[in-house]
């Protein structure tokens, strides 16, 4: 019987002997992660179970990311029982200074690998679909339950074949593929499926790529995005890690709930304006809006390439005196081979400030938090009412050439635009 | 089962749960204390109109977004008896039915209801009455109606461990 790729990592993982979409099953974990938000609230659930242990402490991780540096002292109590737990339980504990944001950091650190299952107590665990894994996002009492059994239910996806054609015009990103795709189905539109990206336009892309697409696929209600594994992935994960991997792809004749085509060349950068990731329009629609804070960073958009892209807008210009500009490096080796190609220096003689890894303002808990009134462009994932702050202020969604470019302009620039010629004070 | 309550309705759809439990307060973990935050981002006053036996009607896609359990967990607290809406965001779902919480996806009967609309779930025969109104709801797979049964996952789980 011909199967989709996630029916394949599905039926890998499960005792039943058959898989088809909507059918409830066990699914094995290979990897269970969570942080100091989904981890204590978690860590009580599975008390209350009645188990002591987890079930296999080499396939725990837990990440300190949301509220670190601890921003008041309940944080810092959060914080403190998350690594004592992890302590007692043998696990393994990625603290401040010694990680980063979760879902770049387990790629960057080995824990994904094409074809297997990772549980995470976090809405963007989705990310590992860039890396081929079914990578999905679920609750406390879900993840209570992975860390006593190793496994959790789920009802068998559909699959959305998401194929993206031709090639990519200059200041398109990930994001903007991403942004393109819920503006084509919908905030809802993936729901109880999984999001497959295939086509040359998919293969073209860089993992960093990679990792802000499938990052966005909960955007679309989608239970993960999976970029099938290829020569970029096998580059990537070569000296990453020692664990067993193999490709696997969809069958041609797997049936398939719905195929669309995105045809990259016609694409400009895109924005998606609030309150909804999938309110996307072109750039240059929002041009001219003006902006109080930039924010570059978060578990889609704090990558190497995405400093890189920022670095080149910000290189020898300002921002603008009226903004506020923040980029969060994702990780700590992000933020040191950041420093090391000089990427630091240039955001702070732009007038930017460079915060430590964090989850941060993103969902704004601390470390640049908006204004009633304030408005900002920021390479996150959501742009819901209130999400970086005041349920008065307003976030734009945006690739890090765009966030860049608004930065020195004070307002929403076409980074074409800007870069060809000196931005208007 | 049999449900029964007094109607709630937050008609709009693709309700995040951002606004529904902003961010600063995941710092708590007692669920008696995230009661004092649920709705905080979207209407506050809604936790005024909160009743014992309130049942939440709600729009598409409700708790979309962020997975944060903080929500149901503080709608069980105050003692919500359970959810009809006209869809739900896949991982708020999960989390309704882990807890115990009963969210059911019965578009008409959400369509039909009105605050204060006395609602009638029974699970056995698929039908929500809205006011003495009958509507067909889907029917639940039997593994998710077990954890219900037992009061949630965490029940569930218990069970498991002491069959060994």
């Amino acid at each position: 019987m011909p199967h989709t790729l996630v029916e394949k990592i599905l039926l890998a993982h499960t005792d039943a002997a058959e898989v088809a979409p909507g059918q409830i099953i066990m699914v094995r974990c290979d990897v269970v992660m969570a942080n100091d938000v989904s981890g204590p609230v978690a860590f009580r659930a599975m008390e209350r179970m009645g188990a002591r242990k987890v079930f296999d402490p080499q396939k725990v991780v837990m990440v300190a990311d949301h509220f670190t540096p601890a921003k008041d002292a309940g944080s810092a109590a959060l914080l403190r029982s998350l690594e004592d737990w992890c302590v007692a339980q043998g696990v393994t504990f990625y603290g401040q200074g010694r990680g980063g944001i979760e879902h770049t950091l387990l790629c960057e650190e080995g824990w994904v690998v094409p074809g297997t299952v990772i549980a995470g107590g976090d809405s963007h665990t989705c990310t590992y679909g860039a890396l081929g894994a079914f990578g999905t996002g679920l609750g406390s009492t879900d993840i209570a339950f992975c860390l006593a059994f190793g496994e959790f239910w789920q009802a068998v996806p559909g699959t959305i074949q998401v194929a993206f054609e031709g090639a990519k015009p200059p200041f398109v990103t990930g994001k903007d593929l991403i942004l393109a795709v819920i503006a084509h189905i919908g905030v809802a539109g993936g729901t109880n499926h999984v999001l497959e990206f295939v086509g040359g336009g998919a293969e073209s892309l860089s993992i960093d790529e990679r990792l802000a697409v499938a990052n966005m696929a909960v955007e679309a209600g989608a239970e993960t995005g999976l970029f099938p594994a290829d020569a970029t992935t096998a580059a990537y994960l070569r000296d990453r890690t020692t664990r067993p991997w193999a490709a696997e792809r969809s069958d041609p004749d797997a049936q398939f709930a719905q195929r669309i085509r995105i045809v990259l060349d016609a694409l400009s950068p895109l924005v998606a304006a609030p309150h909804s990731p999938g309110n996307v329009i072109p750039v240059d629609e929002a041009r001219g809006v003006r902006i109080d804070q930039v924010y570059i960073g978060n578990c889609a958009n704090g990558t190497l390439t995405d400093l890189r892209q920022a670095a080149e807008v910000l290189r020898g210009r300002r921002v603008h005196p009226r903004v506020r500009a923040i980029i969060v490096p994702a990780t700590r080796s992000i933020y040191r081979q950041a420093l090391r190609e000089g990427l630091i220096d240039v955001f702070l003689e732009a007038g930017a400030i460079v915060s430590p890894p964090t989850c941060g303002a993103c969902f704004g808990g601390h470390m640049g938090v908006l204004a009633a009134g304030e408005r900002a462009v920021a390479t996150t994932n959501r742009n819901f009412r209130g999400r970086m702050g005041s349920p008065d202020s307003e976030v734009y969604l945006a690739n890090a050439w765009v966030a860049a470019s608004a930065a020195v302009a004070g307002e929403i620039v076409h980074p074409a635009e800007f870069l060809s010629s000196e931005v208007r004070a | 089962m049999i449900l029964e309550g007094a109607a709630l309705v937050i008609a709009r759809d693709h309700v995040d749960t951002d606004v529904l439990y902003p961010g600063p307060y995941l710092n708590i973990v007692d669920p008696q204390q995230m009661k004092r935050y649920l709705f905080e981002g979207l209407d506050p006053s809604l936790r005024d109109r909160l009743r014992e036996d309130t049942i939440l009607v709600v729009g598409e896609n409700f708790g979309t977004g962020s997975s944060r359990e903080h929500v149901p967990l503080a709608m069980k607290a105050w003692g919500i008896r359970c959810l009809v809406g006209k869809s739900f965001a896949r991982i708020f779902y999960r989390n309704c039915i882990n807890l115990g919480l009963l969210a059911i996806p019965c578009r008409e009967a959400a369509e039909a209801a009105r605050d204060g609309s006395h609602l009638r779930i029974d699970t056995d025969a698929g039908v929500v009455e809205v006011d003495g109104r009958a509507f067909q709801m889907p029917v639940l797979p039997s593994f998710l109606l077990d954890i219900i049964a037992a009061g949630g996952l965490e029940a569930w789980a218990r069970r498991r461990l002491t069959a060994g």
